[in-house]
This record gives structure tokens, sequence and C-alpha cells, in this order.
């Protein structure tokens, strides 16, 4: 009797784990046991983190391994762990996009129209930096405050 | 294996005439307070001791040497031959399969049934078939009149029943010595009677030896083979049975007749009576 | 005596006190896990406290997950709406739970239903001596009775834990969903996408594991250390609560610089 009540405890338990791996959490997506790795500079990452989606056409096809700063070009190398199922021409281009206004950070691959594949360790030629958003929200003030004299001087 | 053959050892030591217990000049403190000042005690095959003392004048300490849960700061504790002071642990627990203890309140496992409390040493230490463990089990219970309560809780025994199913669970593997720390401790004169006879029957059944730990005169004088009287920590009388009645030394005279004042004084010490309610307060 | 002697005195007697405590709490997890043989081989020794500590504490666990994650339902969208992200509730009740509050609220239940029975029950058992009399029949009342204890409350707790959050995130998908009209589809893709199983469920995990190991540890030590009486005996249940929180809430500060370090 007792025997069978810690059986259907522990049951429970394990059911209630499981639901949080694959209901809650995405153990079923995209799955990296098996993936090759590719290396991309971008001059700012903005708020990339580490484990961030790699996204294409909306799917996570991976997620950001590293992200270290390299010395000698004084640039953000990010590592990338792409599902092998998942392969991509070698002249992809990838950017930083952002999920929404406020979201998170992620990277969207592009694929392009080489016949040749990236391999695991290559490196992506072309990459769109973050957009950041404190910079774009300076460069409108300052083209206001040097238009609106301007407009001013005319309207007189 | 190995285990058989210590058993073995054991008992070939009693047979060539140890005593099972003999205690030479015993010394024993908890820190600063000196519990126990130089006991000489030893009890032959078959025999029944009590030790007899008012209440916090070390016996329960010198049995508690004797079980080996305390060890004696000088002199001597030995059970059947093994001095107690060197034994390791898988050693101590060997010999003290040969031994039982009934402790004050009898100290039944709550949340076990009369049954699998008497059965617990049995399915501890030996691997026998569920059968033989019930016979074995109902016999116990039977020397104590306790058959039909098998599967009674312990929460539904009263105080005697509990000591009694106690003394079933002690005995269960046949012991060689069996300690008993205040078995008359708050029972009813029925229930005292029916104690102190299953503990005189029970010894002279399995050919043990019992310490019997009480300050209940009567009941022991009259089942016992011999008695130690321990006072602050000393022996200070001992004899058979009738020696004690006999004996005119005052200590004894005192604990026999119950005297509340005597060697033993009715007054805690302290400074004289009308220093104590004028000297200071004047002052 | 008194005055500023007498105080340091008394907070240097505390300072020795806790840390001779602590050193004995040590040595004893020692002689457990030395004496652990037993209650893994006799396995029903241990799944009868797993019964006890375990599938006793199910009603409170289920029912109190259910209660926080409506809680977080309810509070999480009040304050996401006003940025307009009432989607990412999902989000929001399960990262907290899986994170923090399964581990943490799981715990500190686990600690006062069936950490304070242990200690209880095993105070009790030294009170009235059982404890003595099973040593004197030869059996080791640390291998058979306070060890089955740990064990049954290490096995329970990361599972309890795991319960709690399954039954919160239930909780937060009824409020949020079914009463406040959350759209379905974006409250669990937006969870899943959010929550990830390496870093969020495994390391809710180890946490849960880290609590059951400590809130058992402190049960069986203090039932087996109090003082054998029944004052003792209920001093050391409340201590074994209150150690019980306080060394949750430490752990949990530490697991978690660990942790999230690298992520947040």
């Amino acid at each position: 009797m007792l025997d069978l009540w810690v059986g259907v405890f522990v049951v429970i338990g394990l059911a209630a784990l499981v639901f949080l791996a694959l209901r809650v959490g995405n153990l079923a997506g995209a799955d990296l046991s098996d993936a090759y790795t590719v290396r991309a500079q971008f001059d700012n990452i903005g708020g990339l983190k580490v484990r961030a989606p790699v996204k294409s056409a909306g799917v996570v096809v991976g997620r950001v391994a590293e992200i270290n700063f390299d010395t000698r070009s004084y640039r953000a190398e990010v590592v990338m762990a792409v599902a092998t199922r998942y392969p991509f021409p070698r002249d992809t281009i990838a950017s930083i996009l952002t999920s929404g206004l406020l979201g998170e950070q992620y990277i969207g691959l592009d694929p392009g129209g080489d016949e040749e594949m990236l391999k695991s360790g290559d490196v992506v030629q072309i990459t769109q930096s973050a957009v950041v958003l404190e910079k774009l929200i300076g460069q409108f003030l300052f083209d206001r405050a040097a238009s609106a004299p301007a407009q001013e001087g005319t309207g007189n | 294996m190995a285990r058989f053959i210590g058993v073995g050892s054991l008992l070939v030591s009693v047979a060539v005439g140890e005593a099972p217990v003999a205690l030479r000049d015993v010394r024993f403190a908890y820190g600063e307070r000196e519990i126990l000042k130089g006991v000489d005690l030893s009890v032959q095959r078959g025999q029944v001791v009590a030790i007899l003392g008012g209440s916090g004048c070390g016996k329960t300490t010198l049995l508690r040497l004797i079980g080996g849960h305390l060890r004696a700061g000088s002199g001597k504790v030995e059970v059947s031959g093994h001095d107690m002071a060197v034994l390791r642990r898988g050693e101590l627990y060997e010999l003290r399969r040969r031994m039982g203890m009934l402790f004050q309140f009898g100290a039944l496992f709550t949340d076990l049934t009369v049954f699998e409390n008497v059965a617990f040493p049995l399915r501890e230490h030996t691997d026998l078939p569920p059968e033989l463990v019930h016979d074995l089990v109902l016999m116990k219970l039977h020397a104590v009149g306790l058959r039909g309560a098998e599967h009674l809780r312990t929460a539904e025994l009263s105080g005697g029943m509990a000591r009694r199913v106690a003394l079933a669970r002690t005995v269960a593997l046949d012991p060689m010595l069996i300690l008993y720390d205040e078995p008359f401790a708050g029972l009813d004169p029925i229930s005292l009677g029916v104690i102190g006879q299953l503990i005189r029957r029970l010894n002279d059944a399995l050919g043990a030896s019992s310490i019997v730990v009480t300050h209940d005169v009567h009941e022991s004088m009259a089942i016992v083979d011999y008695i130690y009287f321990v006072s602050d920590g000393r022996i200070v009388a001992e004899g058979t049975p009738e020696q004690i009645r006999a004996s005119e030394d005052p200590f004894v005279c005192q604990f026999v007749n119950a005297r509340a004042d005597g060697p033993v004084p009715f007054h805690y010490p302290a400074p004289p009576y009308a220093e104590s309610l004028f000297g200071r307060g004047a002052a | 005596m008194s005055g500023p002697v007498a105080v340091a005195r008394r907070l240097g007697r505390i300072v020795s006190d806790g840390v001779w405590r602590f050193g004995f709490a040590a040595r004893f997890l020692v002689m457990l896990l030395a004496h652990s043989g037993q209650s893994l081989m006799r396995l029903h020794l241990t799944v009868r406290e797993i019964y006890f500590s375990g599938v006793l504490s199910l009603l409170i666990i289920v029912v109190s997950g259910l209660f926080v994650g409506m809680v977080l339902g309810l509070q999480g969208y009040e304050t996401l709406q006003r940025f307009g992200s009432g989607d990412a509730l999902g989000v929001l009740v399960a990262l907290s739970l899986v994170r923090e509050l399964g581990p943490v609220v799981a715990g500190l239940l686990f600690a006062s239903r069936a950490g304070s029975a242990v200690t209880a029950e095993i105070g009790l058992m030294k009170a009235t001596e059982q404890l003595d009399a099973m040593d004197m029949m030869a059996v080791n009342p640390i291998a058979r009775v306070v060890a089955p204890r740990f064990w049954g409350g290490v096995i329970s707790m990361p599972l309890l834990a795991a319960i709690f959050s399954a039954m919160g995130v239930l909780g937060g998908w009824l409020i949020g969903v079914v009463f406040i009209g959350v759209d379905e589809g974006a409250f669990w893709s937006q969870m899943q996408a959010a929550v990830d199983f390496r870093e969020d469920v495994v390391n809710g995990v180890i946490k849960s594991v880290v609590f059951g190991v400590a809130v058992s540890l402190i049960a069986v030590f203090e039932g087996y250390d109090c003082t054998p009486t029944a004052e003792g005996v209920s001093r050391a249940i409340t201590r074994t609560i209150v150690s019980s929180a306080l060394a949750i809430l430490a752990l949990d500060f530490v697991l978690t610089s660990f942790m999230f370090r690298g992520v947040s």
C-alpha cells in the first residue's frame, strides 16, 4: 500500500519534470547535440548574450555558443552552434536583430546563393551589427537640431 | 561467518568461569562533576543482582558503563572477560547481541506494533524465515503473558504491559546478560509484582545473569540473589537479602525503612539556617 | 558583571556554540554517509520515508504551487500589460517558477512540513530512549533511523519542487489564458522560446537537490542532537524550521550567483 503511494508520487514527480522539460522549456526545440560551429565578427553586438537563438526565416536553427572580443580587429567575435540538419551557403549574411522594439536580441541568418556550404569552423564574412537604439535616437535628435534653425531661417 | 566464530569465542570465555560482569575501582565524571568515585562490583553467572540507591547516586551511570554507552574515566569494566575500554565499535556491537537492556519506560518503538517490536532484533540480526520469526515472537510474548496483544499498537498499551512487551523484546535473542534500568518505576502494585517475577523467571530460564538498577527495596529484596547499595558514587553496603535485612549499617537502615533523615541528609548542603535568613538580609 | 563585558561574553559564546554545532553537523554528515549502505540495500526503509516526507507533503505542495502560479498570473499580467507585452506572461510565470520560486518555496514548505516532522520523530525517539534501546540491541541508529530519513528527504525534495513548478505554470495558465484571455499560443510559445532546458530547468533541479540535502541534514541533525526532553524536542523543531529557511535562502543566493552569472 505504502509502496503504491510512493510509486504514484515518483511517477507524478517525474511527469512534472518531463512537463517542465518539454512543455515549459524547449528541450524538444532545436536539437544542438549534433551541430557545427561558425564564427562571425560584428562591429557591435548590442545586448546579444550567450545562448541567444540563431534564427533563419524566423525558425530557431541554433544558439550563440560564445562571445569574445578580438583584440586584433577590435570587433566582437560570436561563435554560433547551428544544427547540422540546417546547412547554410558560404555567403550567408549574419545580422543581429531584435525581436520587437525592446525584446531580446538574436542572430538572423539570410542565406545567399553560393553552391558551397558552411563547414564547422568557417567564418561568416558578411555581417550586420546591432541597431543601437541610443545611437539612433542621438542621430535623430542631432539631425533635428541641425535642420531646425535652417527651417526657421527660410520661414522668416 | 566471522560473526559466528566471534560469538562462539564469547560463549567459551563465559564457560571457563569468567564473571559475566566485573567492575574494579571504576571512576567516572561528567566534566567536573564526579559521579562514580571508585566502584567495585561483580556479578556471577545465573545471579540476579540489584544495585540500590537514591535518585542521582550514579546507578544509571553504572548501567551505561556496563552497556558500553559510556567509558570509565579510570578503573576497569569487564563484561564476560572483555575490557569495555578497548572494544571497537564492531566488537562492542557483537558483545551487545548477547546483552539485553530494559529501559526505564520500555523504550518501545512507537511506530511499530507489539509484534514488530519484539520481532525487531530478530529481523535485524538473523535471516530467519518469516514463519520462524512469527513463532519465536509468539513464544517470547507468551512468556510475558501478552500473546494476545500482538496486534496492538504501542500507544494502546498500559505502562505495565509496555514494560512486559519491552521485556519480551529484550530477551528476543536469548541474551546472556540482562540489564534493567528502573524496571519498577511508575507501576501499580500488581504490574510491579508481575515484572519482578518475570525478571527472576526469565533469568533462570535463560541461564543468564541480570543486573537490576532500582530504588525499590522491597520488590528487589524478594527476587534478587545479591544487593549493592550505592550512595554518592560509592558502594556503601552489599550482601544477600538476608544479610541486608539483618544489617545495622545506618545507610541501609535508612534506605530499607525509608526514613527521611540519616546518613543521607534531608537537607541539601547549605549555610546555617539563621545565617541564610537574617545574616545577609541584615547586612 | 554587566555592561559591555557581559554582552561581549554572551556574543562570543553564541558564536563559538554556532561554530561548534557547525563542525558537529559536518562530522555527522560524514558519519551519516558512511552508514548509508543499509538504507540503500534495504530499500523499503527509504521508501517508507519517501512516503512520509514526499507523499504526505504532496497536497500542500500542489495547492500552494497552484496558488503561487495564479498570483503570478494576476500580478504579472497587471505589470506586463502596461508595457503592452501581456503575451509574455507565460515567460514571466515559467521563469520565476522554474528558476526561483519552485525550488525555494517548495523547499520552505518541505522544511516546515516534512523537516519538522522528521526532527520531531527522531527527537521523540531520543527522548523516549528508543535510539539508546536500538543501540543497545546492536543496531546502529544512524544507519537504521537517521540515514533512511535523510535519503527519503533528498529524493523527495526535487520531485516536490518539480511538481510545485508544474502546478504553478498551470495556475498561471489558468489565470492568464482561461480567465484573462491571453492568447494560448503566445503563452506557450513565448514560454518555450525563453525557458532553456539546461540553463533554467536543470539549474532549478540542481537547486532543489541542494535544498533537499540541506533541509534533510538539518532536520535529522537537530532531531539527533536535541536535548532529550519534551522542551528540547520542541526547541529542536523550531530550530529546524528557522535554520532550514535561512539555509535555503542563503544557498539560493550563492547558487543563483554562480548559475546565472553568464546569462543575466
